[in-house]
């Protein structure tokens, strides 16, 4: 959180208490501010929460332990299957959420820990290959299995998800409180900062101890990390597994707000778009993840809403279509930053121990 | 004298090349034991098979009256062996508290569960982990950079903060690979004092080094390496004075190291 606050403009700086709680009046107040713009901004805030928690575990598994994943959508394709699986008519199985969520956290940990074994001996590039390959194995995966036994019903994926219920009433609904109604785009931005705020207190204790240190250990030196005694194996399948973790929550979740999942949504582009979030807001720390995801989430949305009027008024039809703006911009976004600040929008260092606990005397 | 390590007739070969060749020497407890010999004479490897990097091909070490894991650095590290690199090998991205801190890691418990939890045991085990970190970096002489990113770090200091890092793992035998490699007479003797502080306090040193004057100086007792055999082991003075020492290490011509 003081991290975060420490990341607000000016403000950060010279009064982290203020930027902390415009940080939370912000966060509370977006959903309010973007319905005046359209209701389809609030849906684009929901599935900006979604990216963040994608970049946060995707953050922990390249910028802290430095394993870089190109398949870490497939953990997110896990998570979303398993509520697919487990909540939707397709097998006639409608498991309450808090059962179906951790179950989809949990395979896509095992999942984690499927791709983790036979790379440990992988760094950097080759490894990078391989996990590319492992993300598209399940998304192929997930496009074949509906032959000869129907599981994932192929391309034309699953519908009529069951939404998020909590304790009786349906996030899908609209919330009455008295004359009040709250729309169900709301429920859900709520209930997606609470996983996120949730996601960023659990990732930040990770990172500060023996865990988080024995993971920058071995991405800076592996050889030296060895020498210390970290145990370099269990790390690596640690860090895979608790990274493919907050991907399995992020894609039940999505499974339950889309209500709708197939295997397009898996691809090897939505991969390189978390990863380019991570990297744009600054690889290693939790603010750079959560402020890339936000801006590369709203950034191409904001580009659509402006992309084609102005191409319909200049050539009165539409030459380049919004998704292809949307990877356009990312590339542009990657290549500027590179140029500009290679460590990142907020390329602030992680820190990895809290010595202010102890007082000033032992220094 | 107890014995605290002994090397069992340890062969190493890469290839057609024998780095180590029926090498059997006993540290005892408390000592400075110096491992000196001519460039390629096999002390590296000696190092890495001792602490695991690299597995040998014959024999066997015994450390505390049980055999030594092979091969598996960290289980080498939880029995009581930490070392140092030749070259500086520190952990870029962390400050000298966090890389001590780190060196910790070994000698700590704490699993995913009480870290997400912050359970009382995991705040006492990561207080105690940042005090013990502030102490051996008082220690080693550099607790003002504790907040110091590594790399900023002088040289000397460097050195003296990968030592620190080595002692965090709590070791019974602490190698150090050349730590005078690089240093200036002044640094030298400050290490020299630091060596002798830290044997003073119960840990037995087990010391690669090529500057002569520092082994001598320091080493209760020294083995003379030369093509991967040993040719020599005694107290210094007697080594020095050793033909096949003379003719192996320091050379003909008196070629000084």
């Amino acid at each position: 959180m003081d991290a975060l606050a420490h990341a607000v403009p000016w403000l950060g700086k010279r009064h982290p208490r203020a930027a902390g709680w415009l940080v939370i009046v912000l966060a509370l107040a977006a959903p309010l501010i973007a319905a005046y713009f359209g209701r389809s901004w609030v849906r684009i805030l929901d599935f900006a929460l979604l990216y963040m928690l994608l970049a946060l575990g995707l953050n922990l598994v390249v910028g802290f332990a430095g394993l870089l994943d190109l398949g870490y959508i497939a953990f997110y394709a896990v998570g979303a299957y398993t509520w697919a699986f487990l909540a939707s008519p397709h097998f006639g199985v409608h498991l309450p959420f808090w059962l179906v969520l951790p179950l989809g956290a949990g395979f896509a940990a095992l999942a984690g820990i499927i791709l983790g074994t036979p790379v440990l001996r992988l760094r950097g590039d080759y490894l990078a290959i391989v996990t590319l390959g492992f993300g598209e194995i399940v998304r192929i995966f997930l496009n074949n299995l509906n032959h000869p036994v129907n599981i994932t019903n192929g391309p034309q994926g699953i519908n009529a998800l069951d939404s998020l219920s909590l304790f009786g009433w349906d996030l899908a609904g609209t919330l009455r409180l008295g004359d009040f109604k709250v729309h169900s785009l709301y429920l859900y931005y709520y209930v997606f900062l609470l996983c996120v705020a949730g996601s960023i207190v659990f990732i930040r204790r990770l990172q500060i101890s023996r865990i988080g240190r024995a993971w920058a250990a071995m991405r800076d030196d592996e050889l030296a990390a060895k020498a210390i005694g970290i145990n370099v194996r269990n790390m690596k399948l640690l860090a895979f597994a608790l990274g493919a973790t907050f991907g399995g929550v992020a894609g039940g979740l999505f499974g339950a707000f889309q209500g709708f999942v197939s295997p397009e949504s898996f691809s090897l582009m939505e991969s390189i778009a978390v990863l380019t979030m991570v990297v744009f807001g600054g690889m290693g720390n939790i603010v750079g993840a959560v402020v890339g995801a936000l801006i590369l989430t709203a950034l191409p949305e904001l580009l659509r809403y402006l992309a084609l009027p102005v191409q319909e008024a200049l050539f009165h039809r539409v030459v380049l279509d919004p998704e292809v703006l949307r990877m356009l911009l990312l590339s542009l976004a990657m290549i500027f930053m590179m140029l500009w600040r290679p460590g990142g929008l907020i390329p602030a260092r992680a820190r990895y121990a809290r010595p202010e606990l102890l007082g000033g005397e032992t220094r | 004298m107890i014995s605290l390590l002994e090397a069992r007739g340890i062969g190493k070969r890469f290839g057609g090349l024998t780095a180590l060749d029926d090498v059997s020497l006993t540290i005892n407890r408390g000592e400075v034991y110096g491992l000196i010999g001519p460039n390629g004479a096999g002390k590296t490897t000696f190092f890495n098979v001792l602490t695991g990097a690299y597995t040998p091909d014959a024999g066997e070490f015994v450390f505390n009256g049980s055999a030594l894991p092979t091969g598996q650095p960290h289980r080498v590290v939880a029995a009581g062996i930490a070392r140092t690199f030749q070259n500086i090998r520190l952990f870029g991205k962390m400050t000298a508290l966090e890389n001590v801190m780190a060196g910790h890691h070994i000698r700590t418990r704490a699993g995913v569960w009480g870290i997400l939890s912050q359970n009382r045991r995991t705040r006492e085990e990561e207080r105690l982990t940042t005090e013990r970190a502030f102490a051996l970096l008082a220690y080693v002489g550099i607790a003002r950079f504790a907040d110091t990113l590594c790399t900023k770090l002088s040289y000397g200091d460097q050195r003296r903060l990968e030592i620190a890092r080595a002692l965090a793992a709590e070791p019974q035998l602490l190698a150090l690979d050349e730590p005078a490699a690089g240093m200036n007479a002044t640094e030298t003797g400050h290490l020299k004092t630091l060596i002798e502080q830290i044997r003073h306090d119960g840990v037995t040193v087990l010391l690669i080094e090529h500057d002569v004057k520092l082994v001598m100086g320091l080493c209760d007792r020294v083995a003379v390496l030369d093509f991967g055999r040993k040719i020599a082991e005694d107290v210094p003075a007697v080594v020095q004075q050793d033909p096949a020492v003379i003719s192996a290490y320091l050379g003909g011509g008196g070629d000084a190291h």
